[in-house]
């Protein structure tokens, strides 16, 4: 039988001892002539043994690993329906256990609208070899053709009606070989789970006050745990004297370590209270070195830069020709939750229970910072509140580690305060671009300039230096110098190049390595700005082409499938050239392909802007979407709704604000988001299903087209063109009233 | 030591008088459902129903709740016998995360009690003090909505049954 086994990832990783066994599948897969050294699919190429996937035990029972976190996106559910499509079983049948260290492989992060087309892929394939695997095994039993051969319900079965379970089937070590290039996927037409609404698995434990977040873990014996924050970047706690906060009740400890400060306690209240009291006993050495937040454009522009340039050809130019420039401020990924972790120390072992987008990268850190052995440091990734890229969850877990240490045997619970999410979280950079193009006879683009200045987009964990605590510490760590990330996917660069075919394009990266605000990956990373600024600009070359915004897009674009999104969201929101809103209203259309690689978007809006208070509001949004195969359909719905919220508060309300010294904007009095009262009427999401194409990531690609969206119909509403974000209230009374 | 009536049944807390109602769920009853989100009311993810109404756990201390009835997200049903504002959530699939949704239902759910047939606007004004950062704001009208519609149904079948 295929007894529960722990996978030591690194015998599987480097293949050494392991018996490798893939006669059988070559033989099921002969047919598909699959050069031997052809790269296997998804994340199958970095951890290709089946039985990292997929594991069948002797009653039946299914279990699907994958590396990747459930962020509230959906996924576990979605690779649940893959499993169980490809392995002809019901969907219960199959359990999925997500990012874990010790069980699951090694994903990196859950990012980059990356978990479908890496882990869903890699489960749709191992899933079908797998099944192949069982039908051989049963072949070979009942002494038949594996031809004649049919799954159902979790059993093989022979065409005279004799069946033999998964369960029966599997032996040891039956699904510990290397996954083949090419698998013998079902036929889309056939499906019965995948491409189906099925419902998400986590929603009634949500809506019932289940045990369903890292907030809600209450071990045996733990205790609660606060941080005393500095006051801003750099400060030095230069005095602390804790021994009254030591007497408060229910204490259990206070920890020092440099400028990492916090308090334990038997109870979360008096946990809170004690920082309070140990926050008012700590006095920092606090020294300005903030930029001016009313002078973004100078400070990122005048910043010292690495280039890198992507030219077509320079000789082609135009007749009529414009410039802008495009700004975004700093903004916050402002999880609904505060970020939480659980630590536990015991022996010569740490464990921790974290909302870390990347428990294995995170691991590292975290081990780098205690001075211990990786293998010795387990992270398991409990849901928290959504983060929409890197907040403060990697910080929370290593300072619950760092407490944990001095607490030995005690599962020490830490969640931090709703300030400390706001002024710590690593923010989405400030963003600059500059965009010059000119238009030839015909209204065409004949050449395109767009130069980009930017941080880079990733100070993620990896490196103790990227945590908090391990930079506090009085044996500190020092952030890692930051790194661009390399194009196709780009980071400040992302979405930089344009899809659009234009006779010559030309475009600058600027990227800049200091960063006087702590900064990392927000949802989109440079793609929301980026595109913001393209589909923005098209506008106004539309505009001064005399073009519709819709024909002026399709007019400069090949891509068949862009072609479509852009087509699909102009039909069913009823886009007309002559199109005439109501007074005060305004249509905006804007498109991407989110990275020029994962899925399409289009987005068609309309917004109401009162003229008297210069409040925008979107009425309607229509969004046409393809991201390939679509596994749940719902819950890619739900994704681009989502998105196109999320997007509509950056891009109208959203700005972290600084002194000289410290952030100032620390809640959601002085960090304001979307309310209620300016939600749309309807949104409306449209997908065009691509059965037997390749996943595609969809959970950031709405970001960019939504802001521009809404430009342009802010725009097109008062006659005046917003290029700096956010479009704030004021923003647009002032343009309305120039 | 008080005494507290959480979703019926009687608690003896101890717990300092000033600690906010939202801990005493949490930490000492071990309820999930209300959680912590800002400590400031300014977010609703604490929302939970005292006599009636909605009310920020995170900013109501435990004095001031002597004698009065405390319902929270779990006081309303469970995974097998939703209440129909559950059920209409599960329906409608209004979450992403599901942070802020269990405050969202609890307010939602008052604003049902007081007024079962509420219009569009009277629901997005109610809702007004939650937030939510995934964006599932449309579904959460939807399933507010339907679960008037749930509770209707349930109310007039009851109804039939006791012969009225």
């Amino acid at each position: 039988m295929n007894a529960p086994v722990i996978l030591d990832r690194r015998r599987v990783l480097q293949g050494g001892g392991a018996l490798i066994v893939s006669f059988s599948l070559s033989r099921a897969f002969a047919q598909e002539g699959a050069p031997a050294a052809a790269k296997r699919p998804g994340s199958l190429a970095t951890a290709s043994y089946l039985d990292a996937w997929l594991r069948i035990d002797a009653d039946g029972r299914i279990t699907a690993f994958t590396g990747k976190a459930e962020l509230g996106q959906g996924f576990k559910t979605a690779f649940q329906q893959i499993a169980a499509e490809q392995l002809d079983v019901a969907f219960q049948a199959i359990h999925v256990v997500t990012a874990d260290t010790q069980l699951t492989a090694n994903e990196g992060y859950t990012s980059g609208s990356h978990s479908m087309q890496d882990s869903g892929t890699a489960i749709l394939n191992a899933a079908a070899q797998v099944r192949e695997l069982l039908i051989a095994e049963a072949a070979r039993r009942l002494g038949l053709a594996v031809e004649g051969l049919k799954t159902d319900s979790g059993a093989v079965v022979a065409p005279d009606g004799r069946r033999i379970t998964y369960g029966e089937l599997v032996a040891a070590d039956m699904l510990h070989v290397q996954a083949q290039p090419q698998s013998k996927l079902k036929d889309p037409a056939t499906f019965k789970v995948m491409g189906h609404p099925v419902p998400r698995v986590d929603i009634p434990a949500k809506v019932t006050g289940g045990e369903a977040y890292v907030q809600d873990m209450r071990l045996p014996d733990m205790v609660h745990a606060r941080v005393v924050r500095p006051p801003s970047y750099g400060a030095q706690l230069v005095e602390c004297d804790s021994s009254a906060v030591e007497k408060l009740p229910g204490v259990v400890k206070v920890v020092r370590d440099g400028n990492f400060l916090a308090v334990v306690a038997d109870k979360e209240f008096q946990a809170v209270k004690a920082m309070n009291a140990l926050a008012a006993a700590a006095k920092w050495k606090e020294s300005p070195s903030l930029p001016r937040q009313d002078d973004l454009l100078n400070v990122i522009t005048s910043l010292p830069s690495q280039d890198s340039t992507n030219r077509s050809d320079p000789s082609v130019s135009g007749q009529k020709t414009v410039e802008a420039t495009y700004t975004r401020s700093y903004q916050s990924h402002g999880s609904i939750g505060p970020s939480c972790a659980v630590a536990h120390f015991v022996g010569d072992a740490m464990t921790v229970w974290t909302h870390t987008q990347g428990v294995y990268p995170d691991r590292q850190a975290i081990a780098e910072m205690l001075r211990m052995p990786p293998a010795s440091v387990r992270l398991i990734h409990v849901e928290g509140s959504g983060c929409y890229g890197h907040n403060g969850a990697d910080d929370v877990a290593a300072d619950a580690a760092l407490i944990a240490r001095a607490l030995p045997g005690r599962p020490v619970r830490v969640q931090w305060m709703r300030e400390q999410e706001h002024a710590w979280e690593p923010f989405g950079p400030a963003m600059v671009t500059k965009l010059r193009a000119s238009l030839d006879a015909d209204g065409r683009i004949a050449d395109w300039n767009f130069a980009v200045w930017s941080n880079t987009h990733s100070m993620r964990p990896g490196n103790a230096g990227t945590l908090l605590a391990a930079q506090h510490m009085a044996q500190g760590f020092a952030v890692p110098p930051p790194k661009p990330l390399p194009l196709p996917e780009g980071g400040g660069d992302r979405n930089a190049i344009p899809l659009y075919n234009f006779a010559n394009a030309h475009v600058v990266h600027h990227f800049i390595p200091a960063m006087p605000l702590r900064i990392s990956a927000m949802r989109a990373l440079g793609a929301y700005h980026n595109v913001f600024s393209i589909e923005s600009f098209m506008d106004e070359l539309a505009g001064l082409a005399g073009a519709d915004a819709v024909e002026f897009r399709l007019r400069h674009l090949e891509d068949a499938r862009g072609r479509d999104v852009i087509e699909k969201a102009a039909q069913e929101f009823g886009w007309t050239r002559d199109q005439k809103p109501q007074a005060g209203r305004g249509y905006g259309f804007a498109f991407a392909r989110y990275k020029n690689l994962a899925a399409y978007c289009a987005i068609a809006s309309e917004v109401e802007v009162n003229r008297e208070t210069g409040r925008a509001r979107l009425l309607r949004a229509v969004a046409a979407v393809d991201s390939g195969q679509v596994v749940n359909p719902d819950g890619l719905t739900n994704q681009i709704e989502g998105a196109i919220m999320q997007s509509m508060s950056w891009t109208l309300y959203e700005s972290v604000s600084f002194d000289d010294t410290r952030i100032t904007s620390i809640d959601w009095q002085t960090y304001p988001i979307l309310r209620f009262d300016a939600v749309p009427d309807r949104i409306d999401v449209h997908i065009i299903n691509r059965p037997g194409q390749p996943f595609l990531g969809s959970g950031e690609t709405g970001q960019g087209p939504a802001a521009a969206s809404i430009a342009n119909a802010i725009a097109h509403a008062t006659g005046k063109r917003l290029r700096n974000l956010p479009l704030t209230r004021k923003r647009i009374k002032d343009a309305i009233d120039a | 030591m008080m005494t507290l009536k959480v979703n019926g049944q009687e608690n003896h807390i101890d717990a300092d008088p000033d600690t906010p109602l939202l801990y005493v769920l949490r930490d000492d009853l071990k309820l999930n459902a209300a959680k912590f989100g800002c400590g400031l009311g300014q977010c609703g993810s604490c929302t939970v129903i005292v006599d009636g109404k909605a009310v920020l756990s995170c900013v109501t201390p435990l004095v001031l709740l002597e004698g009065k009835q405390v319902t929270t997200l779990e006081g309303l049903g469970t995974v097998s016998a939703p209440a129909p504002i559950q059920r209409a959530f599960m329906e409608e699939q209004a979450a992403q995360c599901g942070y802020c949704i269990a405050g969202m239902m609890m307010r939602a759910q008052a604003l049902l009690l007081r007024n079962p047939k509420p219009t569009d606007a009277q629901i997005r004004a109610e809702l007004q003090p939650n937030l939510c950062r995934c964006g599932t704001h449309m579904r959460i009208l939807r399933a507010v909505h339907r679960a008037a519609r749930l509770m209707d149904t349930a109310d007039a079948s009851a109804n039939e049954r006791s012969g009225q």
